[in-house]
């Protein structure tokens, strides 16, 4: 014989407002199997916990209803409360009179006939409701990270020097990210390869990091505790395991006029090429699109064309015939940390909705450059050796003029968002260009300047106030060349005058955007993005680095813009998120799976076409004599997500969620 | 969550975004608009301070003010703004709302060509430039203005000495009455006075 | 090819030399043009700043018109002209409260007909233009200027970038001419004030017609009947304000095409601009050997 006790909870006044909850507990009372039925100001806190375990003990209940917030909020709390009382934890269930109630309604008197419903439904539930045991899955302790940025460089050392051993990818020929192509770093100006190389260098040498570069996810299977990824190697066209990185293959090499995209098109490349002087690893790459002899390889021409870096090779390293390899790695959490790309000013654009400036005259106008071009130019390992000088001819700039929220908060040109580090690049950039042209000018276009965050407002105004660049709250109309210069039409709000500038060289600082195909990464993993193709974190202020997949967690500016402290911060968030799941032997989960009656399941597989998650398994029933008899559906319960789509597909009633049966259901709805 | 329309008090921006689709709120008064706005140095309010204005439902200075009659509509502000305000669809609107008020005040000149302009229309269904001219000059008091152009513009045979009729004048003479009914009826306080299209109903 | 033609006021008067020198070209290009009958003024900028209806409705009964005489196309030569229509059939297409407005006004239904520029129908054409071309305009520099109307608003834009189009280059480059690289060709001439405010289509007329000279244009071409008339009419009383004089003639697209095509200058209507074209004429060799000018009577 059941008996329930139900507590109805007035959440201060948010229920209490609306619904008369003492009428709830009243009417409550009533119900047949209910023995027990109170309210309280508040059930969460540790006097209401204590009237559920006393009236458990005293009342000998067999059921737990709380009738109060979402169980999103406090499920927990209740079934530690009903388990601390002796009671099996999912013998007790809540009711949403909340959110589902006193929020949405004004009516006092209807909205306290509807908690006195939604409390009977449950209550007719709960007395079918059978006692539960968490679920123990195994688990591989070792991680995966996909980005060797500064945060998947962070998030593989912290997890690393935890004790657990780190497979970090890297679709790059080197790590580093964009950070190893800064300059120097805000708000300290410390260099940035300073600080980032032997970071660097201690992932390469770590014993229990695997370090894959110019690699890539194929495929992501499995689930929390045990997925199993392919990486595809893509063909480098070099033995690893034969270059020493001497360096004799890019010498040689005839093509040595490609852009080169670690100096964002401002200086040259060879075919053959290491990145940059500290690359790791210091193994070149073969640019496919650009190698004369594989351009010849691939047209089939009977002669070998070049091969010039083949032959300089002490060491035989070179191999124009390697093709891309895979390999599968085992591992039980995920960390994405792909990073951002910058917001392309031209035409070109690679995500839907965005558009470039054509007044800002990007690409024709000369000495019109974005803000990775100035870091290079300011570089001591940059195309000019660090001196500040303007791309077309190389003359010393004597006026800059440095433009604000270029592509963010643009909706028409397709951005929204505040991409949140322009604002602290560009007073860097003045402050640079400054300290190396003592008698330049510096001038900043801006809308707002949004410098939150440790010694950030000090280091605008820094700038500003020593170094003396000129801030002009306004937005510039459109950007021309005029003879040698480079004409601005802008607007001084602050003024109110339309003014004309000659510049010798203008800074447009770019927005951040989503790297370009995270969405099909994305998509492997099972993990959400927004609309621009930022990951979606599990919930924006109490679950900022998990992902809505058990086990896959997210750092730095793939989830939104994120300047080099707020990814590092994440990244060592990740880390002590999975190296506490990895504390354990097994992972424990939840109960409520789905599983499967064997002698009714006819192997039809309607409930392997509903699973979301391709949880459901084939699994063979054997007879006597070892031989299959049929065919049937099985549950993984490590990859099940409890959805409960496969129950409404199966023809035969033979695929049931726990704690969530048709029996439950029925019975629930029956009482309404 | 939104403030719902009925409750937003009647203010001019709230007549212009039923109006117009447009919401002055939009605007962040960054310049961009006024930088590249070619009547900017003639103008005492420059686009961003008519969406600043509108904001703070500064309605008799905005409705009297000259310079939304010295807006070319260029459109350079429309093609620029970042936040897809369309300034220059809100100053044709306001244009629109301080004749119907019959707050306007436009400069005698630019009153007097548009009135001449959709008079000239009203009549033959098509511009006659001459009679243009001569019926600007009348209503603009810019009597010897350009005068010596027109025996330049005749010479390269540049202008009709007698207007061109259509047929269908039956029909544009109900469109210009169909539309100020239009107008009157979308907005509150109304004096037809000054607005063209009645002007004109009256001279035919 | 057959699209209906809406000539718009300027071009059966003021600008009867851009009408002119599109009537001579259409034939050599195949294309065939029939005038709207009983075309209205589309209301230009005196309608639309006074009362958005009748700016909307003014253009939508034209539009009506073509679609009634089958026409699928409409051109207007006339930039502010294209504008008026564009912004009609936008209207009517995308509100349909405007849409209802609009057809109870002009007792019509405003069918599917839709405006295409000048620029870009000769755009298109471009192939032909310089597969019919007969007169190599190689040493002529010219200055594209396109102003507003054809490419502003953003979303009545007919051609292929708002900030950025090449449009017009594409067709001077069919001719033969070369294309000057200059900063002021979308600017605003100051458009309908050329009557009511002077002083302001002076000073920025002004500054488009010296960044023109400064690029080293020999000629400026425009689309637009208004925009002509404040650079080529107003160029004397710019002069006089300007250091070191402006004599830069100031053609319709339309006659580039046609000196291209080998067409006669005077039936192009180049005699009557007040920039004398004479100078820039001739020095434009004549036709290549075997062939000769399709000389056109004048109207």
């Amino acid at each position: 014989m059941a008996r329930i006790g139900v507590f109805v909870c007035h959440c201060g006044e948010n229920i209490g407002r609306t619904v008369d909850c003492e009428a709830v507990a009243n009417a409550c009372g009533e119900l047949p199997g209910v023995v027990h039925a109170v309210d309280y100001k508040y059930m969460c806190s540790d006097p209401g916990q204590n009237l559920i375990k006393e009236a458990i003990a005293e009342k000998n209940l067999t059921g737990v209803v709380v009738a109060a917030c979402s169980p999103h909020m406090h499920e927990k709390t209740f079934r530690k409360a009903t388990e601390g009382a002796g009671l099996n934890p999912y013998l007790c269930e809540m009711t949403n009179i909340r959110e589902q109630c006193s929020w949405i309604h004004e009516d006092r008197d209807a909205a306290t006939a509807k908690a006195i419903d939604l409390t009977r439904f449950i209550s007719e539930k709960i007395k079918r409701n059978s006692p539960l045991a968490p679920i123990s899955i195994s688990l591989e302790r070792r991680a995966l990270v996909i980005g060797g940025g500064i945060s998947g460089l962070q998030a593989a050392l912290d997890m690393a020097d935890g004790g657990r051993e780190v497979v970090l990818v890297e679709k790059q020929p080197s790590i580093g990210g964009h950070m190893s192509r800064l300059s120097e770093t805000f708000p300290t100006l410390d260099c940035s390869q300073c600080i980032l190389t032997p970071r660097m260098v201690e992932v390469h040498q770590h014993p229990r990091i695997k370090l894959l570069t110019y690699s890539e996810i194929e495929s992501v299977d499995g689930y929390i505790g045990n997925f199993s990824v392919k990486i595809r190697k893509k063909a480098r066209g070099v033995d690893e395991t034969r270059c020493n990185g001497c360096g004799e293959c890019q010498s040689v090499c005839p093509m040595k006029k490609i852009p080169s995209e670690f100096d964002a098109g401002l200086g040259n490349r060879t075919a053959i090429y290491v990145p940059f002087p500290q690359a790791v690893p210091n193994i070149p790459v073969i640019d496919r699109e650009n190698c004369l002899r594989i351009k010849g390889m691939q047209k089939k021409k009977a002669k070998a064309a070049c091969g010039r870096c083949a032959e300089a090779c002490g060491r035989d390293a070179i191999d124009f015939e390697q093709e891309d390899t895979f390999v599968t790695e085992k591992v039980g959490a995920i960390v994405v940390a792909t990073g951002y790309q910058l917001y392309s000013i031209g035409k070109e654009q690679t995500r839907k909705g965005i558009t470039g400036y054509g007044e800002y005259g990007y690409g024709t106008v000369p000495d019109v450059i974005d803000g990775m071009q100035f870091e290079r130019i300011a570089s001591a390992s940059g195309p000019s050796g660090g001196e500040i000088v303007r791309p077309s001819d190389g003359k010393v700039p004597k006026r800059v003029v440095f433009l604000q929220c270029i592509g963010s908060r643009e909706p028409s040109k397709g951005i929204e968002y505040c991409s949140k580090l322009c604002c602290m690049y560009v007073a860097k950039h003045t402050m640079l260009y400054r300290h190396k042209v003592h008698d330049g000018e510096a001038i900043v276009f801006y809308m707002d300047i949004r410098a939150g965050g440790k010694g950030y407002d000090e280091f605008v105004r820094r700038a500003i106030e020593e170094d003396g660049a000129k801030y002009i709250r306004g937005r510039v109309s459109s950007i021309q060349r005029e003879g040698e210069k480079v004409r601005l039409t802008g607007f001084d709000t602050l003024s109110g005058e339309q003014m004309e500038i000659d510049a010798d060289m203008v800074v447009l600082a770019t927005a951040m955007q989503a790297q370009p195909g995270i969405e099909s990464l994305a998509q492997k993993l099972s993990v959400s993005y927004d609309g621009h193709g930022f990951i979606n974190e599990a919930h924006p202020k109490l679950r900022p680095v998990d992902t809505n997949t058990a086990g896959v967690f997210v750092a730095g500016a793939c989830q939104a813009p994120r300047d080099i402290p707020d990814s590092v911060a994440m990244a060592s968030a990740t880390a002590s998120k999975v190296l506490g799941m990895f504390s354990k032997e097994r992972l424990e989960r939840e109960p409520t799976v789905a599983g499967v009656d064997k002698v009714t399941c006819s192997g039809c597989f309607h409930c392997e076409r509903a699973c979301p998650y391709g949880a459901v398994e084939r699994y063979e029933v054997l007879n006597r004599s070892g031989e299959v008899e049929k065919v049937i559906a099985e549950v993984n319960e490590g990859v099940c997500q409890g959805c409960g789509s496969c129950q409404v597909a199966c023809p035969s009633k033979s695929i049931e969620l726990e704690g969530f049966t048709d029996a439950q259901i029925f019975a629930a709805i029956n009482a309404l | 969550m939104s403030i719902p329309e009925s409750a937003a008090p009647a203010t001019l921006a709230g007549e212009v975004r039923r109006k117009t689709g447009l919401n002055p709120a939009t605007c962040y008064q960054c310049g961009k608009c006024s930088a590249g706005c070619p009547m900017a140095v003639e103008t005492s309010l420059r686009p961003h301070d008519v969406l600043r204005m509108l904001q703070f439902d500064d309605r008799e200075q905005l409705l009297s003010s000259e310079s939304i009659w010295l807006c070319l509509t260029c459109e350079t502000c429309t093609a620029r703004c970042p936040n897809s305000c369309d300034p220059a669809r809100i100053i044709d609107c306001l244009r629109e709302t301080a004749l119907n008020e019959g707050a306007a005040q436009p400069p005698r000149n630019i009153r007097a060509f548009h009135n001449a302009f959709l008079k000239q229309i009203q009549r033959s269904g098509r511009l006659f430039e001459m009679g243009l001219i001569m019926s600007y000059k009348m209503r603009s008091g810019a009597l010897f203005a350009d005068v010596m152009a027109a025996p330049g513009m005749l010479g390269r045979g540049k202008l009709a000495l007698a207007p061109s009729r259509i047929q269908g004048l039956e029909e544009i003479r109900r469109i210009f009455d169909a539309c100020t009914r239009h107008e009157s009826d979308s907005t509150s306080t109304t004096t037809a006075q000054q607005n063209p299209g009645t002007e004109g109903a009256e001279n035919a | 090819m057959k699209i209906g033609y809406f000539p718009g006021c300027s071009l059966h008067a003021t600008a009867r030399e851009y009408a002119e020198s599109l009537g001579v070209i259409t034939g050599p290009l195949d294309v065939e043009i029939n005038e709207i009958d009983d075309w209205a003024c589309c209301g230009a900028t005196s309608a639309h700043a006074t009362n958005h209806l009748l700016g909307v409705a003014l253009p939508a009964r034209t539009l009506a018109l073509a679609a009634e005489q089958g026409h699928e196309q409409i051109l207007a030569p006339c930039a502010a002209c294209y504008s008026r229509l564009a912004a009609a059939r936008r209207a009517v297409d995308n509100d349909p409260a405007t849409g209802a407005a609009v057809e109870k006004a002009i007792g019509r239904s405003v069918g599917t007909a839709r405006p295409i520029s000048l620029v870009r129908l000769l755009a298109e054409l471009a192939p032909k233009v310089r597969e019919k071309a007969k007169r190599p305009l190689e040493d002529i520099k010219v200055a594209c200027y396109y102003g507003c109307l054809l490419v502003r608003p953003p979303e009545l834009n007919d051609l292929d970038d708002v900030e950025a189009p090449t449009m017009m280059e594409t067709v001077v480059k069919a001719t033969g001419a070369k294309p000057v690289s200059w900063n002021r060709r979308l600017d605003c001439c100051g458009g309908g004030f050329s009557l009511s405010r002077t002083s302001s289509v002076v000073r920025l007329s002004r500054t488009i017609l010296e960044d023109a000279r400064g690029a080293g244009a020999d000629v400026l071409v425009v689309a637009c009947p208004m925009c002509h008339s404040n650079l080529d009419f107003r160029q004397k009383a710019i002069a006089r304000r300007s250091e070191g004089g402006m004599d830069i003639p100031v053609i319709y697209l339309s006659q580039l095409v046609g000196l291209a095509l080998g067409q006669d200058h005077v039936a192009l209507g180049l005699g009557r601009h007040f920039v004398s074209t004479a100078s820039f004429i001739s020095r434009i060799p004549g036709p290549r050997e075997g062939e000769s000018a399709a000389a056109t009577e004048v109207g």
